[in-house]
């Protein structure tokens, strides 16, 4: 199985979608003749042409508007945020149009539309450029939410999301976009709505999802040194989140760390929580703990950006708690 | 000669396109008389805009589209929605939130749809749907069709940053689009001139190089002609066009709103209500021998029938069902 860059995994889903359905386009800031801000579109202007991969002005509400309005026509759009920061100022036609219009048409509009691109801190970016919105997005009925961990899973879930009838959004990690794995070629398509235990273990389970996997991963090496077994299980697709495969693996080990990258206070985590106090309540043998960003606004300095953010000591040391080794 | 013979055909064609606009006109005007109706008696909930007084606008402006082009509108939508061809039935059904109305009761007064007409729908986020018009036309330009999107919004929409964007898209891209904005001179209660620096909206074109033209909107005629002008554009050039027409609502804002008071006077109200654009209409049609009172006392009876029936239509129209509360928030 060949080797690829996650930031390429993207790229051969977009060019494999785009060869596959004609009415698949990429629209976004960049993503043409600079080849994309972090180079996952290159080369898809030579091989489509200008029609289907789209430069557009620094507006981000505007052309995720006409994204939307192009889907309402029947077509597929691919819409890339530089980051998710910058998203922010979509928020309305994401929230108010894409996720709505099915719904308050009476189910004549459906909108097959993906909204992509890097989530969540990278490295001195300071507090504007370094936030996970996944929280935001997730609460919204009408939209599908992916964050893929994995070259393989990138591959996957953008091909999925592209296919998907309804909006998507596949949040990215910039710091992932340079992570080598193994990706099947052709068609390889990860179904939303499908955790994935990326460790198998019997000790503790610890959930994650897109960058926190990387450490969740590290902290189970570490905790299988001091004697424990952890049970890594990325979540993969945030909305629809697949309950069965957590709460299974929270019965089998009776105990649960959530790791992610936002903020604490009505995170993912909770969401987490929630489901396995109602569906696996009578298996825990202690109280679920949570690691997150601090509860404060990235800080541009290294040493406190590192402290801010998860890690792996974080999630062995909640591990280890829920343990009740310390 | 031919232009001799051709020429009063022509005459004909025109009186017979005014004629049925303003039968669309009045159509909308009792349907709206009945909507503040069955408001008052609670048979309608939520927001409700009636487009009393601004009639002209709709039957004007969708006279000069293909059954293929789409249209797009903000919440003040009824009259498009009724003049575009969307039965009264469904329209007074969607009112009235019930199971046969053209979103299936789940959308309501601000979210018409029937896509069956192209008409993708009514939104409440004031400019929000502008970028939605832009998206339509690019998918037009896309497929390398020659239909038109034709964008209703009022003059405070200009004010929201997404309408630049979006005309600023629309001309780089060279979509073909017709944003019309129905300048009825207050948002909500706010008088343009009070929170615009440029009140002629016709002005903002400029900024986005594109064609614009200044409309008397309570003329169903001028409205239609500067609109197949704009739509001739698009279909040729593909370049959009942004038309200002000027128009005034003689009611409140929504249901919930007074008519006048602290924001208007209810002598500037009266006074453009001497504008009436279905008075003037008819006055006109009258004028050139192409209507008299029995016929206008006819067309007017007719489509209070029509109105009747659609109140009646929607009174005895099921709820949805309460499955349909989960249903359409995903394809499935």
């Amino acid at each position: 199985m060949p080797t690829l860059t996650y930031r390429d995994a993207l790229n051969q889903a977009l060019r494999e979608e785009m060869q596959r359905d004609p009415s698949v386009f990429l629209m976004g800031e960049e993503v043409g003749v600079y080849q994309g801000a972090y180079k996952v579109s290159r080369g898809l202007l030579e091989e489509f042409g200008p029609m289907r991969v789209v430069d557009t002005p620094i507006a981000e509400l505007g052309f995720a508007g006409v994204g939307v309005g192009a889907a309402m026509a029947g077509l597929r759009p691919v819409i890339e945020f530089m980051t998710w920061n910058f998203a922010v100022l979509a928020l309305d036609q994401i929230v108010n149009s894409a996720a709505k219009i099915l719904y308050e048409s009476g189910g004549q509009v459906p909108i097959p539309i993906v909204f992509r691109g890097p989530n969540g801190a990278a490295l001195q970016l300071a507090a504007q450029h370094s936030q996970a919105w996944e929280s935001w997005l997730a609460h919204i009925p009408g939209l599908k939410v992916v964050a893929p961990a994995t070259p393989a899973d990138a591959k996957g879930l953008l091909k999925a999301a592209i296919r998907d009838d309804n909006p998507v959004i596949v949040l990215e990690g910039e710091m992932l976009y340079n992570t080598k794995g193994d990706v099947p070629e052709g068609e390889h398509v990860v179904p939303i709505g499908k955790a994935d235990v990326k460790r198998a273990g019997t000790d503790v389970t610890l959930i994650c999802h897109s960058k926190t996997v990387v450490p969740a991963l590290k902290a189970a090496e570490q905790l299988q040194e001091q004697g424990v077994s952890a049970e890594v299980v990325d979540l993969r697709s945030l909305r629809p989140m697949d309950e069965e495969t957590l709460v299974a693996s929270v019965v089998k080990t009776n105990r649960c760390v959530v790791a992610e990258e936002g903020w604490p206070h009505c995170g993912i985590g909770a969401q987490v929580v929630d489901i396995i106090q109602r569906e696996a309540f009578d298996s825990l043998d202690a109280p679920v703990l949570r690691v997150t960003q601090a509860d404060v606004p990235m800080p541009y300095n290294k040493q406190l950006e590192r402290a801010a953010k998860p890690s792996p000591e974080k999630i062995v040391a909640a591990a280890r708690r829920v343990c009740y080794l310390d | 000669m031919a232009t001799a013979t051709a020429q009063p055909a022509k005459d004909e064609a025109l009186l017979e396109l005014q004629r049925r606009m303003l039968r669309q006109m009045l159509l909308v005007r009792r349907f709206e008389e009945k909507a503040a109706e069955a408001y008052a008696l609670g048979k309608i909930g939520g927001f409700c805009h009636l487009y009393i007084g601004q009639e002209a606008v709709a039957a004007g402006s969708l006279a000069a589209l293909r059954d293929d082009d789409y249209v797009i509108c903000s919440y003040r939508e009824h009259g498009q929605a009724l003049v575009r061809g969307v039965p009264a039935n469904a329209v007074m059904a969607e009112l009235f939130g019930k199971a046969t109305g053209c979103s299936r009761g789940k959308g309501g007064s601000m979210h018409l749809f029937d896509v069956s007409r192209r008409f993708m729908g009514g939104h409440a986020i004031v400019g929000g749907h502008i970028p939605l018009a832009a998206g339509l036309g690019f998918a037009i330009k896309y497929r390398g069709g020659d239909q038109v999107c034709l964008c209703y919004f009022g003059e405070a929409a200009v004010n929201i940053g997404v309408f630049h964007e979006a005309l600023n898209m629309a001309s780089v891209w060279k979509l073909p689009i017709i944003f019309c904005c129905e300048n009825n001179r207050y948002g909500m209660g706010t008088a343009f001139e009070r929170v615009a620096a440029v009140t002629d909206v016709v002005e903002h074109a400029c900024s986005y190089d594109m064609a614009a033209e200044l409309v008397n909107g309570m003329d169903a005629m001028a409205v239609y002609g500067a609109t197949e002008r704009a739509a001739e554009r698009a279909r040729k050039t593909g370049h959009p066009t942004l038309l200002e027409v000027r128009t005034y609502r003689f009611m409140g804002h929504s249901m919930s709103d007074p008519l006048h008071g602290v924001y208007r006077t209810k002598e500037e109200v009266e006074e453009q209500k001497k504008r009436d654009p279905i008075s003037q209409l008819a006055l006109k049609l009258k004028e050139e021998g192409a209507l008299d009172g029995p016929a206008l006392d006819a067309l007017d009876a007719e489509v209070r029938a029509v109105v009747e029936a659609a109140v009646q239509f929607a009174d005895q129209s099921p709820d949805p069902d309460l499955a349909e509360l989960t249903s359409h928030v995903l394809v499935e």
